[in-house]
């Protein structure tokens, strides 16, 4: 019989520990495939982040490291300094990258450093637990944010896909989303092609994927895709916001 | 090699070349900014790599990741740069991961002033960051004290897998000596099998560079490894120096610059009549604490001397466990204690008038 779909070598077989519904879980089969089809698996160095997906390093099969809350592009720095040959990326959520780790994010793309940021963007912190991001919208109630975000009291949601946009040093920025399939699908492109603008040296590149947290939404996963169809899709637009050719 | 006159941070700088260190990130504070700004000549005519990082912050987890990918890397700072760093420290501690990390002490705390201190002694000794764990400190008192020391840093950080702090001060760092790069008498240091280097060699397990350990049973395993390597290097590696300790009635603990001054002071007193000594910690994590604990059944008094408000002389405390009295005189404010003031301190103690 012939084989039609078989799970990337790219990915162990550890048990995701992701809630159900979560889109973590296509986030990794994702990077994990382009990774695989550009035949770099024995290239390829990661760095996880902490939040969610701290575990990272127990399902990227490949050489990884774990990085302090926000440090994973100071991290892949180091690394790829060392090793300029090699695929280095960084996969983080929104607390890590776009809070804790702004200076990290910023620098390493106003360097041009050639490694490639996976930024998983749900809008808030999941691992400890649904507090407010920077990421979360106005008005979303979180559990710091327990009347709903106020603009006046903590500004409006960063867009970090169009501030590292506006950097000389980033090759490739995009964002996409993970709602449906057809997303997915330009998802998967996404980061293949931001992998390649690495190995083609062109300088840093960075994929945000929308991204749904249906345990601290407080939503089934099917409502949650919804949620972040009509929600976050009209604050955070999606699409390529920077292409260096 | 002939030798040549240096500046403190240069000697450093140009020692951790010859060491083999190839990488450096930094973020500049004086009074070090000759190390980074030295590494930044050097390292690009070496086919290294000098990066001047955003922060204290992301520089030592540059260092993360270059030693988690199996490379000689260094940082250094100064006092408050130093606490930045102390959450990477922390982590790399914990990660297994070797690397030189260099402290030239300023006077604190706060943001306190740019002159000399001891001031940071409780926090390289005592780990620094959060979490249970040391660092190899290693304090020099003279340049080339200083060159050798990173020189064997290095061997050292690669032998037990641990980071080594060189905790000098704005003197030692700024002073001009002749200082010769030995030919390093290199250690048999173990490979990097562990390092995340990309996993094309197969027989090799996936390198996971990782100091997270959710399991209590796992996170109890890599402390009692941690452990086991303190006592390990607390057996091999402490070293001491003692001068003119012989007959030593009156022992004066110092380190660092303190210790420079001191060995004056001990001579001069000698002149006098005063039969003092000196025992001069070399590491200063592993404790040089057996040298007390002998000395405190010969001599009759104990005087630590620290460009600070008081911190090693409680180690020298623990090591002579109330057998005599051990007295602290203290240089604050960023002075620097002279000859005179430490053997107006030895008279005093002969005196019985501490």
């Amino acid at each position: 019989m012939a084989i039609v779909f078989k799970k990337t070598k790219m990915l162990t077989d550890v048990p995701f520990h992701y809630c159900p519904g979560c889109t973590h879980g296509i986030a990794h089969r994702l990077v994990a495939e382009c990774i695989e089809e550009l035949g770099m698996e024995d290239k390829a160095i990661g760095v996880a982040p902490v939040g969610c997906a701290v575990f990272a390093y127990n399902y990227f099969n490949c050489d990884m490291m774990e990085a302090a809350h926000g440090r994973a592009p100071a991290v892949a720095t180091g690394i790829k300094r060392v090793h300029p040959d090699k695929l280095v990326f960084t996969y983080q959520g929104d607390g890590d990258l776009a809070s804790i780790g702004t200076a990290e994010i910023v620098h390493a793309a106003a360097r041009g450093e050639k490694i490639t940021t996976i930024f998983i963007n749900n809008a808030i912190y999941g691992m400890t637990g649904g507090q407010m991001a920077p990421t979360t919208l106005e008005g979303q109630v979180t559990t710091t944010s327990p009347y709903g975000r106020q603009k006046e009291h903590c500004g409006l949601p960063i867009r970090m896909s169009e501030l590292i946009a506006t950097l000389d040093g980033a090759c490739y920025v995009e964002r996409v989303s993970m709602h449906d399939v057809p997303n997915i699908i330009r998802a998967k492109k996404a980061i293949k092609k931001a992998l390649i603008c690495q190995m083609e040296r062109k300088g840093f590149s960075f994929i945000e994927l929308l991204s749904t947290c249906p345990t601290n939404w407080g939503m089934t996963p099917t409502a949650a895709l919804t949620w972040l169809k009509e929600n976050m899709i009209p604050y955070y637009p999606l699409g390529v916001k920077k292409e260096v050719e | 090699m002939a030798k040549k006159l240096m500046k403190g941070s240069e000697a450093i700088g140009e020692a951790a070349i010859q060491a083999g260190c190839r990488y450096f990130f930094g973020y500049p504070i004086t009074p070090q900014n000759e190390i980074p700004e030295y590494m930044s000549r050097r390292l690009p005519k070496e086919g290294g790599c000098f990066l001047q990082a955003e922060s204290e912050v992301a520089a030592i987890n540059m260092v993360y990741g270059a030693a988690g990918a199996g490379a000689r890397v260094m940082t250094s700072s100064s006092s408050p740069g130093i606490s930045l760093k102390q959450e990477g420290i922390s982590y790399i501690a914990c990660a297994e991961l070797p690397c030189v990390i260099v402290n030239m002490m300023r006077v604190g705390p706060g943001l306190g002033g740019i002159l000399p201190a001891q001031g940071d002694y409780f926090q390289a000794t005592k780990g620094g960051g959060h979490g249970d764990y040391h660092l190899v400190v290693l304090a020099p008192s003279t340049v080339q004290e200083a060159a050798d020391m990173v020189m064997e840093g290095f061997d050292i950080a690669d032998t037990y897998r641990i980071p080594v702090m060189i905790l000098g001060d704005g003197m030692i760092g700024q002073i001009m000596e002749p200082v010769e790069f030995k030919v390093h008498q290199k250690r048999q240091v173990p490979e990097k099998t562990w390092a995340a280097t990309g996993w094309s060699d197969k027989s090799r397990p996936r390198a996971i560079i990782n100091s997270l350990y959710i399991e209590a049973e796992q996170m109890k395993a890599v402390s009692e490894r941690l452990l086991a390597r303190y006592a390990q290097i607390t057996e091999k590696e402490t070293k001491v120096e003692e001068f003119m300790m012989d007959d030593a009635q009156y022992c004066i603990a110092a380190y660092g610059t303190t210790a420079r001054i001191a060995k004056s002071a001990v001579v001069k007193a000698r002149q006098m009549g005063i039969k003092a000594g000196l025992i001069r910690p070399i590491t200063i994590w592993p404790f040089p604490s057996e040298a007390f604990a002998k000395a405190a059944e010969q001599v009759k008094a104990f005087l630590t001397v620290e460009m600070s408000t008081g911190q090693m002389v409680e180690d020298v405390r623990l090591a002579v466990a109330g057998k005599k009295p051990v007295y602290f005189k203290g240089t604050l404010g960023g002075f620097v204690p002279t000859t005179q003031d430490m053997v107006n301190e030895l008279v005093k103690l002969t005196e019985g008038r501490e």
